[in-house]
């Protein structure tokens, strides 16, 4: 028949792309980073295929260090964004007035198009030793000389989630405007105290959101190089910082690529493994709105 | 009374003063890094020596602003056509993508749906280095069977351009999937039904409708390429864009004013646009 | 001359046939309904004469021509959809001249046609108003003056009015009406809401689980239902089960599960000792004795005040019948709990052979 023809020809027109895209700039790429991690350097041009590379990781406290390190900071930097961003998209959802909700969902947003870049430079002026901060301490008289604020783990977190929390507060607001206040209004009259309402009816009902929020940020946090490098110094030892050195400082690609695979893996591992505690899927939770 | 709100006005003062203390939170760095750009001083720090836009137009060493700087305005040409390439090819891709998984059906559609958000969820740094990994192997198998040395496959702008678009499609493809999905197939088929053929019932009905989607996905895709680091660093060769640029100037040249405009520049500029697509967003009054 | 013909049109989705061997003619310049339950295939039916689905079988002719082969933007078949699909990224007047552009007509003839059309449906210069600033019925009339200005041989409607409240839907149905007759065009209209198929039509089709039940004036189809369905579907009525004791000439006698032994004509054929379900009107049923009709006592259960619209319900072992007959006229005071009598006539009863089953 004519029409299943054309139908036919627009699915695979309509295909196309989106399998070259995927292939070429997804798939192979991994299958690419895959291939080379499990390749090791003997000599010049001459290579043995096996889990050297892997190994060199596990004998070197220095790598496992630093990916056990990303892990937890990332992990606190995503639960610190939960506690702070609820709050801050339960007010924006639930309690500001129409107007000022869509004034104050802007404000939260404006700094998510800013660089990492200019807000980590920012972070670095207010908390270095000739910074903003150390000044106004001196000026205060709480300080008798320049405080260096910059360098160390507080300092790194306190940016890191800067960087994240509005992709926390973001699928958070979308999933509390979605609830009514009747929900509310029906647990009180039946006789919850705030406490139970809270557990009962308002966490079950944000849960995709939580989800889609910790994935992001955790995703966001673990992967992320400036913050981490600008805020922590050259030896904030973070995993992202150890992939580059591989690629491009010491050249080392087979071991980067190793890096890579492993750093995929685990964050992987521990997306899967949020999923699977709380029940939901990655289609429903990213690709929700 | 709004069930939601806290009830004793203590709480609720309480309240209100975190909200205020998180927008101080929000704005502090980014007020930090606007503010010494006007400050008349060779290093962006404290004391105040009065205000200068010489770090935006000055010409003259020291303070040579951010529009004489050759090296920065060079960054900002390349970020803003790779920005505009990238943008253009995701919205395309991410149209198709969203027909594709609106529209259709075909065998293993779920599956291929959650690959389409797997790009979403991979740390910026491992999709740099998995495009560099790929193209380095083409270039060298290429090289070794063919001496043909296929040079736009070495770190530089085609990798960049290709290592955004690695996962700016899927971010099209999820803001034009969510229009598309509130479409009304029905008046596809009114307008069939009223004589229109098939490409002008996508000219005339579904791509107006689309065209929110479609201009905020671009400015979507178009801000967070411009802002991108993490994937970019990877694959950068000699034609760096600015956010390369600054991080350069940065680690060897040391916090100067000059990188202070370009932060207000990037918040300026950056700020109108996605004011610019949240306005296009919004439902019009022709809209029922 | 027929303006429209389906010939034993089928639809089979999986294994769910939508539309079942469906044959029909619609003559020139008539109201066609097609009133039917949701999911029983009209939609589909209609689909397929607009050419948005394919028949697997039978053919459909348009003015004696089969369109089987014609794109669904060649058809001279125009639709109002369910929720009228007005372009809303276009004014009034771009909506109306949308098929006129498409059909490539100067644009002097546009304007002159779109202002026509605007004119005929009273609604004369809304040309640059967007969709969102008229009302629900102004929409209504925009979206028939959409298709006819161009001027097609059939109007389909699905169910255009299920979107307005009811007060605005009883005025549509009146205009409606009127805008056939004024435009003398075919229309074939679907819906699954008895009156409105009876107010508007000509010719009503019953349609039941992908087959049509029976074809007839909005009349006939009250007065003589050719089958049960059709009895219990359009207009109000009282529907007992029983089995049919006895046959003479059209008249049967049935034993009524719950009750006594009636008399009642036979709406088709049926068999002494099957059963068979027994329908009466509420507006046939009396409180006063009427001579030689059947009879089933109880108890008022409650008085239902609605206007003309009001009744009686009588509670007969545990079944109600509705009564409408003398029931606003005060002929027959009765109060809640008094005991009493309906009597409807054995010519008011109609009776059609049932499934076996309990």
């Amino acid at each position: 028949m004519k029409s299943s023809d054309a139908s036919r020809l627009t699915l695979i027109l309509l295909f196309a792309p989106f399998a070259l895209w995927i292939i070429l700039l997804i798939i192979l790429p991994q299958i690419g980073v895959g291939w080379l991690s499990l390749r090791e350097k003997l000599g010049p041009r001459e290579y043995a295929f096996g889990f050297g590379n892997y190994l060199d990781f596990f004998r070197e406290p220095i790598y496992w260090n630093t990916l056990l390190r990303t892990a937890w900071i990332s992990v606190l930097v995503t639960i610190l964004a939960l506690l702070i961003g609820f709050p801050v998209a339960w007010y924006i959802a639930k309690i500001a007035r129409q107007r000022s909700r869509a004034a104050l969902f802007l404000m939260c947003l404006i700094p998510l198009w800013v660089s990492d870049l200019v807000r980590a430079f920012g972070w670095i002026l207010l908390l270095r030793e000739t910074g903003i901060v150390s000044g106004m301490l001196q000026w205060a008289g709480l300080s008798s000389g320049p405080v260096e604020l910059l360098y160390n783990d507080i300092t790194v977190v306190i940016g890191m989630v800067y960087t994240v929390v509005l992709f926390m507060i973001v699928p958070l607001v979308s999933t509390l405007d979605g609830m009514d206040n009747a929900l509310l209004e029906a647990g009180y009259n039946l006789g919850g105290s705030r406490m139970t309402v809270f557990r009962r009816i308002v966490i079950p009902y944000a849960m995709p959101g939580i989800v889609a929020g910790c994935i992001i940020t955790f995703m966001l946090a673990a992967g992320s190089y400036l913050t981490p490098i600008l805020l922590g110094g050259k030896n904030s030892m973070w995993f992202t910082e150890q992939i580059y050195e591989q690629f491009v400082t010491r050249y080392n690609w087979e071991s980067g690529a190793t890096f890579g695979v492993l750093l995929l893996v685990f964050t992987s591992a521990v997306v899967w493994l949020g999923l699977r505690l709380t029940g939901q899927n990655l289609a429903s939770t990213v690709a929700k709105e | 009374m709004n069930v939601a709100a806290p009830r004793s006005g203590l709480m609720r003062g309480l309240y209100i003063g975190y909200m205020l203390a998180f927008f101080f939170y929000l704005a502090a760095p980014l007020a930090a890094a606007a503010i010494f750009a006007f400050n008349d001083s060779q290093f962006p720090a404290l004391p105040w020596k009065g205000f200068t836009l010489n770090w935006f137009f000055g010409s003259t060493e020291p303070q040579i602003g951010l529009f004489n700087d050759r090296r920065l305005m060079a960054g900002l040409i390349n970020s803003l056509w790779i920005g505009v390439i990238v943008s253009a090819l995701s919205v395309v891709i991410g149209t198709c993508n969203a027909f594709l998984f609106e529209r259709k059906s075909f065998p293993f559609k779920s599956a291929l749906y959650v690959l389409m958000i797997v790009p979403l969820v991979i740390p910026g740094v491992i999709l740099g280095i998995s495009i560099l990994v790929f193209s380095s192997m083409i270039a060298n198998g290429v090289s070794d069977a063919f001496w043909w040395e296929w040079d736009f496959l070495r770190p530089g702008v085609l990798l960049v351009i290709l290592g955004q678009l690695s996962f700016l499609v899927t971010i099209t493809t999820l803001v034009i999937s969510a229009r598309l999905r509130k479409f009304d197939i029905a008046l596809e088929e009114a307008a069939l039904n009223l004589g229109a053929s098939r490409v002008r019932v996508l000219a005339t009905v579904t791509l107006p409708y689309l065209a929110p989607a479609l201009f905020s996905g671009f400015v979507v895709a178009f801000l967070v390429s411009f802002e991108n680091f993490n994937t970019t660093l990877m694959l950068v060769g000699s034609d760096a864009p600015l956010t390369i640029t600054m991080y350069d100037r940065m680690v060897k040249v040391g916090s100067t004013p000059v990188l202070n405009a370009v932060s207000v520049f990037l918040m300026i500029g950056s700020g109108l646009l996605a004011l610019a697509s949240v306005f296009a967003q919004r439902p019009r009054r022709g809209e029922g | 001359m027929h303006d429209l013909e389906c010939v034993n049109l089928t639809r089979i989705f999986g294994r769910h046939i939508a539309v079942n061997d469906v044959s029909f003619t619609v003559p020139r310049g008539s109201f066609f309904s097609i009133l039917g339950p949701s999911g029983c295939g009209k939609t589909t039916l209609m689909r397929m004469i607009a050419g948005f689905e394919t028949p697997d079988s039978g053919d459909i002719r348009i003015k004696g021509k089969s369109v089987l082969e014609v794109a669904p933007n060649r058809r001279s078949v125009k639709m109002v959809f369910q929720h009228l699909a007005l372009f809303p990224m276009m004014t009034v007047g771009e909506n109306i001249a949308y098929g006129l552009k498409c059909r490539g007509e100067n644009r002097s003839d546009i304007t002159r046609k779109v202002a026509d059309v605007l004119a005929r449906i009273g609604l004369p210069g809304v040309q640059d108003k967007q969709i969102s600033q008229l009302s629900g019925g102004q929409k209504q009339r925009i979206a028939i003056a959409r298709c006819m200005v161009l001027e097609p041989d059939v109007l389909l409607l699905d169910e255009p009015l299920g979107a307005l409240d009811l007060k605005l839907r009883e005025q549509m149905k009146i205009e409606l009406k009127l805008l056939q007759h004024q435009f003398n065009t075919t229309f074939l209209y679907i819906t699954h809401d008895q009156s409105e198929a009876l107010v508007m039509s000509d010719n009503v089709a019953v349609m039941n689980a992908g087959r049509f039940e029976q074809i007839g004036t909005p009349k006939e189809l009250y007065n003589q239902p050719g089958s049960g369905f059709v009895a219990g579907f359009v207009g109000d009525t009282n529907r007992w089960l029983g089995r049919v004791t006895g046959l003479s000439g059209d008249e049967a006698r049935i034993a009524l599960d719950a009750g006594p032994e009636i008399i009642a004509r036979a709406g088709g054929a049926l068999v002494a000792g099957a059963r068979a379900e027994i329908f009466f009107r509420p507006e046939t049923v009396s409180l006063t004795p009427i001579e030689g009709a059947n009879q089933l006592s109880g108890v008022v259960d409650s008085l239902l005040f609605n206007g003309a619209n009001s009744r009686i319900l009588l509670r007969s072992s545990d079944r109600l019948i509705e009564i409408a007959q003398g029931v606003m006229d005060a002929t027959t005071p009765v109060a809640r709990g008094d005991s009493a009598i309906a009597w409807f006539r054995p010519a008011h009863a109609l009776a059609f052979a049932a499934p076996e089953a309990g």
